[in-house]
């Protein structure tokens, strides 16, 4: 029988290609017309250090980065014990002869990566001598391979045809080893290419397109892991007449110069993670109380302090939802896929125009620099919206109305003051009860605008339901399907848009006898919020810096269901 | 505010400097309307925490933009604002302890990228909002409420701190010469880049320095400020060094970069031959 699914990891020290091998086999596969999923983790340096990545490859769309390992490629001999253990029973270990050898332990082969890419005159090419190594393994056709080289470096460059030559030949010695090591693995189905357009993009490069669809046209940030890429991309994307992006000295230079922006017309965005949010947290909230709209992205990592930079977590939940001391309850969207970064930023901009405030959208390290094939989100059918501006003559009150009202561009007739401090209709400080109840209640009033986001559900005539958020998504439908065939009785929920929660989700939660929440957090942040709004939630934790296990979490949440089931938990 | 708010009860007390800068501003921008012809709602003035924050509030005539932003942050905020159109005329308005001691980390970038704004610093040398704590320009031994047995740093010199951030346009003056501070505060604005009009503005309540500034002749004692000479050749950066290393606070126009080019500009020219990039043209290289 054909194996539609695959997964090989790439393990060795930083620097040595890890990278490139995975997104090189992702491009592969995807043009070959496989869905694929890329993961990668690594310490906080410039090179070395114990580095991993991972190319998942399935002929339906990939939604983790998988479990147990098919193939495992270890650049040396560290890797090959710190990974031999993930890798199935009847999977096959290929590792760097060049650099160290084994015993035979009946399931690995060594070849000599860096002497078989020198033999064909290209040093680089090492990945390419391991993807071919794993073509074979898996019976992969060889054309595909050829395509995705040709395509890849056919540059317009003199040297290209060299380039294609060396890489094809580096592919098929790696395959002649293969198949001299004798061990082979099951063929891989024929893919079914989607009749969709598609794009192979990661998290960061989705979330920053999705602001720019959006209209983001001001950009200010500071290089942070994971957050740097959004930079890079905003730096890139946003030059020339009316558009402004910029490296700022600090997170709250950038924050501060974001809300300067967008007071002066402009949409705004900013990107950081965990530490750059704690400095922003005083200017967050000034922009709460002056009513200024833009979107700062906090790409998650583990944490407190610098925590874990390169690792991924779900542990800033309660901080997005207040990062500013005071009364204030942000607005926050939490993207769970790579093509959810791109519809999760549309959503974070449409919302800040319309509320007039801050917005945090929450992205993930494990999305952020993962690569997936994904439909190519068609620009001309979004809905893009834009703050109600003020137009009329001077001697307007901003600050007047009950709920929203229209906002005054600087230019422009209408001028007020937008004052950290409470304030009165114009802007002006004030201390009086009366106004401090009249901003406060306008303040939240807004948030009732949010209101409509939308929610998958599944078999929502369950009692009991699981709802994972943010990049948990994945792991959770995958080992929400295990459990429909062990036929638990579960509904399933989930949305991008956490604060406020879709008015009717809510009133769905709120019906259940018990919601369980897998997160990557030790306090259960997010259970801790529907709990906060009335509904009986519990999470499953996993607090490793690493996402979730698909049959772990499974086995997991059905522990905890039929301890239910048995009538030994109260639900 | 134009006119009399029941609401805003903050009042600077009798005798404060800050009366007479917030008369210069004013002074300032009206002849700067007049001159450059664009209405008062092209004017945003940018402020931070403090008895010099309140000036957003306490402006008198026609009422120009106002942002009235948190503690140490008026230069990024007001770097957004510029950044953000260009076409608005930005001022500042900050006091020692917001600009020199929380907002200190904010000045050598501006200074780096030369942002087009003009600052106004109402320097004097205590916490007045928070009743008379130590600030970055108190002098060194000052008994002051945080400060009971004398201040232990040695003051920060803002026009030198200026001049070696490298400034483009350093102006200083005193809070009882209106007429000259307006000038220079005009000519701060009309710069093409980041200007710094340092003002000495006393504090009647905490630190009254009136007489050390001025002197007291009857008494034999000499005043501390004095005019710049008309010799002094503003464009010459290492004359200006010089009048801020010397002895006593020179008031007038210390330096003017001939040849300064502001942020905005400098984004342009650095950009002028990339090409901007839409979400569908990233998409384009990634189709696959």
């Amino acid at each position: 029988m054909k194996r539609e699914d695959f997964i090989i990891r790439f393990a060795g020290e930083g620097g040595q290609g890890m990278v490139t091998s995975a997104d090189g086999l992702a491009q592969a596969a995807s043009m070959a017309g496989f869905h694929v999923q890329t993961f990668s983790t690594f310490p906080s340096q410039i090179l070395g250090g114990p580095t991993w990545t991972q190319t998942r490859i399935s002929t339906t769309p990939v939604r983790s980065s998988g479990d147990a390992i098919d193939v495992l490629v270890c650049f040396n001999r560290e890797a090959y014990d710190n990974h031999k253990g993930e890798v199935r029973d009847d999977g096959v270990i290929i590792y760097n002869s060049g650099d160290f050898e084994l015993e035979s332990d009946g399931k690995s082969f060594g070849m000599p990566f860096e002497e078989l890419a020198k033999s064909t005159g290209n040093a680089r090419a090492e990945n390419m001598v391991v993807i071919g190594a794993f073509a074979h393994l898996v019976n992969m056709p060889q054309e595909y391979l050829d395509a995705f080289v040709t395509t890849r470096f056919s540059r317009g460059r003199t040297g290209d045809d060299e380039i294609i030559r060396s890489n094809i030949e580096a592919m098929n010695l790696g395959r002649t080893q293969a198949a001299a090591s004798g061990f082979s693995l099951a063929e891989m189905a024929e893919p079914q290419k989607p009749d969709y357009p598609q794009i192979l993009i990661k998290g960061n490069e989705a979330l920053s397109a999705g602001a720019l669809a959006a209209g983001i046209n001001f950009y200010v940030g500071y290089p942070i892991s994971p957050a740097t890429p959004i930079l890079i991309a905003m730096e890139r994307s946003l030059v020339g007449k009316d558009q402004f992006a910029y490296q700022a000295s600090s997170e709250i230079e950038a924050i501060n110069a974001i809300i300067g922006g967008s007071y002066a017309g402009k949409k705004t965005m900013t990107a950081t993670s965990g530490p750059g949010l704690s400095l922003m947290s005083e200017a967050i909230g000034m922009a709460w109380m002056t009513e200024v709209p833009f979107v700062v992205v906090n790409v998650q990592r583990g944490g407190p302090a610098t925590g874990l930079p390169t690792k991924t977590e779900q542990s800033d939940f309660q901080v997005a939802l207040h990062p500013a001391h005071g009364d204030s309850a942000l607005p926050v969207i939490a993207a769970g896929t790579v093509e959810e970064c791109f519809y999760a930023a549309v959503a974070a901009v449409n919302w800040a125009e319309r509320y007039q405030g801050p917005v945090i959208l929450l992205s993930e390290m494990m999305l952020a620099e993962r690569a997936q094939n994904i439909p190519r989100p068609e620009t001309n059918k979004l809905k893009i919206e834009k703050r109600d501006v003020y137009k009329g003559e001077e001697g307007y009150l901003r600050y007047e109305a009950k709920g929203i009202s229209p906002m005054p561009l600087p230019g422009s007739p209408g001028s007020y003051i937008a004052n950290a401090s409470e304030h009165d209709p114009y802007g002006d400080t004030t201390h009086l009860p009366e106004r401090h109840v009249h901003m406060m209640e306008r303040r939240f009033s807004k948030l009732k605008l949010l209101e409509d986001g939308e929610f998958e559900s599944r078999n929502t005539d369950a009692s009991i339901a699981v709802m994972p958020w943010g990049g948990s998504k994945g792991p959770t439908d995958e080992a929400y399907d295990i459990l429909v065939e062990h036929n638990q009785k579960v509904a399933w929920y989930y949305t991008m848009f956490l604060h406020p929660l879709p008015a009717k989700l809510l009133e769905e939660l709120l019906q259940k006898d018990l919601v369980l929440v897998p997160e990557l957090n030790f306090q259960g942040q997010f259970s801790g919020y529907l709990r906060s709004l009335g509904i009986k939630a519990e999470s499953i934790t996993q607090y490793t810096g690493l996402p979730f296990n698909v049959s772990d979490l499974a086995q997991r949440l059905e522990e905890r269901l039929g301890a239910i089931t048995k009538g030994m938990v109260k639900a | 505010m134009s006119k009399k708010n029941p609401e805003y009860d903050f009042k600077w007390c009798p005798g404060c400097g800050d009366f007479g800068v917030r008369r210069a501003i004013e002074m300032a921008m009206q002849q700067w309307m007049v001159k450059s012809e664009i209405p008062v709602e092209r004017n945003v003035v940018v402020a931070g925490i403090g008895c010099s924050g309140n000036t957003v509030h306490l402006l008198e005539g026609p009422q120009p933009y106002g942002f009235h932003g948190i503690h140490g942050r008026s230069l990024p905020l007001a770097m957004g604002v510029k950044m953000g159109n260009p076409d608005l005329n930005v001022l500042v308005v900050a006091g020692d302890g917001d600009f020199l001691s929380i907002g200190g980390e904010h000045i050598a970038p501006q200074a780096a990228r030369n942002l087009n704004v003009c600052v106004v610093v109402m320097d004097n040398g205590v916490y007045g909002l928070t009743k008379g704590q130590s600030s970055p320009t108190s002098l060194q031994g000052a008994i002051t409420s945080s400060t009971p047995f004398g201040k232990v740093e040695t003051p920060v010199h803002p026009l030198n701190l200026f001049m070696t951030l490298g400034v483009s346009f350093v102006a200083s003056s005193f809070s009882s010469k209106v007429k000259e501070m307006a000038e220079l505060i005009l000519q701060g604005m009309e710069h093409p880049g980041f200007a710094i009009v340092h003002v000495n503005s006393p504090c009647t309540t905490y630190n009254n320095t009136y007489e050390i500034l001025k002197g007291d002749p009857k008494n034999n004692i000499p005043p501390v400020v004095y005019d710049i000479p008309a010799s002094h050749d503003s464009s010459d950066h290492a004359a200006a060094m010089a009048l801020v290393q010397a002895e006593g606070i020179p008031l007038g126009l210390v330096y003017k970069e001939p040849n300064s080019l502001p942020l905005d500009e400098r984004v342009a020219a650095t950009t002028s031959k990339a090409k901007a990039r839409t979400a569908d043209e990233i998409f384009d290289a990634l189709v696959i």
